[in-house]
């Protein structure tokens, strides 16, 4: 649906030349709900500008459903915005005028006829919760509603896709998973490609399918939610990922494991699983088909979207042979571990 | 102090003061407001940027700002001249009183529209609005609370402009309070204009400031 190629812009601040976005290539598939994350500075709002030409790169192609952005005179540029939605931070809703106005507002500048924008308002008005608000101003709404008006004005014109720039950093824990619920909600029912920028890996894990990660203009990382979260190869995603879903073993923890003796053998392991081995009964099978003792010291089990995944560390303790083919069986299981100490 | 006399020369120049402001006001505003909104679009970062334009009208605007109005007054007799048909009276007042005025009313559009969120204009913007598009829905609207005040403002500024209108005959309370109160020596007509002077600047701005509140809904 939005194909990127080799997006280069540089901004010219006067003496300083600041690069925003370097060589930038990125397939988003129609339907999908696309993360880009980064921290503040790395280019990612540029990158969504660049898609509906808020932003003109100095190199690249954006080609949204299959029309090039970069090579539209200014007439056809407006006509093609009309087709891709955007959200906000900030929300950026006209105080001048009522919460019906707001979303009445991009069905007027599409030159929508009178007598069709009421009952379309309405109707975008009751899919985002808001219809009793109608007659409000913006002022007297919370942030979560402002940005359920900034959703139903963004829809408005029947948009291929929904750009949201930061449009949960200025709201609190609840009210954005509200917004990212009505999010999800509007991308299942209407199959809307979602793009959404954002600097908290919390969004990203909550609803995203795919997700980038960019630093100092350059994407470092790709690959579905899962893939990011539970094998992140840089330090950037690293970093990021810490902060959401914290799966590092206690200090400490390592230490309290006995020693092995010449008859029992303990071994301590770090059990990784995703998906649906999170939810096999594999300890209760590994206890009861070797001849081994399993003691649960640590687990941290997390969900990505719908699908579970999380570390297990367990201690197992029997003769050298019988940890060896437990071990053996975990494998068959589809688990990943690692031996932390012990064999 | 209340004769018929000074009560009529009172009501003939309040007369004349409303007369020379209201159509200055009505004129510099129509042709300010205009001038205000392409400094604001043509500015860095404006919506419609261009450099040369905005460099040469900020200039005109900065240069015409400059002149004191006295010598503005007579400076411009043969454009008066040209439009009204004679140098002379109130008609021929304002003339001087509306060019003096466009340029300054152009700076309070400018700043009434820069107060508008960027953010609403770039919403604007990527919903795909045309560069008029946002000027009618987008940027008057939005301001519309400061363009009450500062219409205000310059209907008060240019009371006190008229003031000097006597220089060429246009009456008015200023020219009143000049003749009779100073150099006549009529104390009495001079308090007198002062306090009329003095009241209507106050309803002036009582209305602007009912009417910009209740055009705000931020």
């Amino acid at each position: 649906m939005i194909h990127l190629k080799g997006l280069t812009k540089v901004f010219d601040e006067g003496k300083q030349r600041v690069t925003a976005l370097q060589d930038v290539s990125l397939e988003i598939q129609a339907g999908e709900i696309f993360g880009i994350i980064g921290l503040s500075g790395a280019g990612k709002s540029t990158l969504v500008r660049c898609i509906n030409m808020l932003e003109q790169p100095q190199q690249g192609e954006v080609v949204v459903g299959g029309v090039n952005m970069t090579k539209l005179s200014k007439s056809q540029l407006r006509e093609s915005r009309k087709r891709i939605g955007m959200i906000f931070q900030h929300f950026n809703l006209l105080s001048s005028r009522t919460v019906f106005g707001n979303v009445a507002f991009p069905l007027e500048i599409a030159g929508k006829e009178k007598a069709s924008i009421r009952p379309r308002v309405m109707e975008l008005l009751e899919l985002v919760g808001l219809a009793d608000k109608a007659d409000s101003y913006p002022a007297e709404l919370s942030g979560g509603q402002k940005q359920r008006v900034g959703i139903a004005r963004a829809l408005a014109n029947d948009p291929q896709v929904l750009l949201c720039d930061e449009a949960t950093s200025a709201l609190d824990p609840e009210t954005t998973k509200s917004v990212l619920n009505l999010l999800q909600d509007i991308n299942r029912r209407m199959q809307l490609t979602i793009v959404i920028i954002t600097h908290e890996m919390q969004v990203i894990k909550e609803v995203c399918d795919r997700v980038a990660v960019i630093e100092s203009g350059r994407i470092v990382e790709l690959g579905s939610v899962l893939d990011v979260f539970t094998a992140p190869e840089t330090e950037t995603a690293r970093r990021m990922i810490r902060g959401v879903i914290d799966l590092e073993i206690p200090d400490g923890l390592i230490d309290s494991c006995t020693p092995s003796t010449t008859k029992e053998t303990h071994t301590l392991l770090k059990i990784s699983f995703i998906g649906e081995s999170a939810g096999r009964p594999v300890i209760s099978t590994l206890v009861r088909e070797c001849n081994v003792t399993a003691n649960v010291l640590f687990g941290k089990i997390d969900h990505i979207k719908d699908t579970p995944f999380g570390t297990l560390v367990v201690e197992l303790i029997g003769s050298q042979a019988d940890v060896d083919e437990g071990m053996a069986l975990l494998r068959r299981h589809g688990l990943e571990w690692e031996v932390l100490k012990g064999v | 102090m209340f004769n018929p006399v000074v009560w009529q020369m009172l009501t003939q120049s309040l007369n004349e003061t409303v007369y020379m402001v209201g159509i200055s006001v009505l004129l510099s505003e129509l042709l300010g407001i205009p001038l205000g909104v392409v400094l604001v679009i043509t500015d860095k970062g404006g919506i419609a940027e261009n450099r040369l334009i905005n460099g040469v009208l900020a200039t005109v605007v900065n240069i015409a700002r400059s002149i004191p109005f006295i010598i503005l007054l007579v400076a411009i007799i043969p454009f008066t001249r040209l439009v009204v048909g004679t140098s002379i009276g109130t008609a021929a007042a304002t003339v001087p009183l509306t060019v003096a005025a466009i340029p300054f009313v152009a700076r309070v559009v400018e700043s009434a529209l820069k107060e508008v969120d960027s953010g609403v204009v770039e919403a604007a913007v990527s919903m795909g609005a045309s560069t008029w598009q946002v000027i009618t829905k987008v940027l008057i609207p939005e301001a519309l609370s400061s363009l009450a005040l500062g219409v205000t403002i310059t209907t008060i500024s240019l009371i006190g402009y008229s003031a000097m209108a006597g220089a060429v005959g246009g009456g008015g309370l200023g020219d009143l309070a000049i003749r009779y109160g100073y150099q006549r020596f009529r104390g009495d007509i001079m308090l007198l204009t002062v306090i009329v002077l003095i009241v209507l600047v106050q309803v002036l701005q009582m209305l602007g400031d009912f009417i910009a509140e209740r055009l705000n809904h931020k």
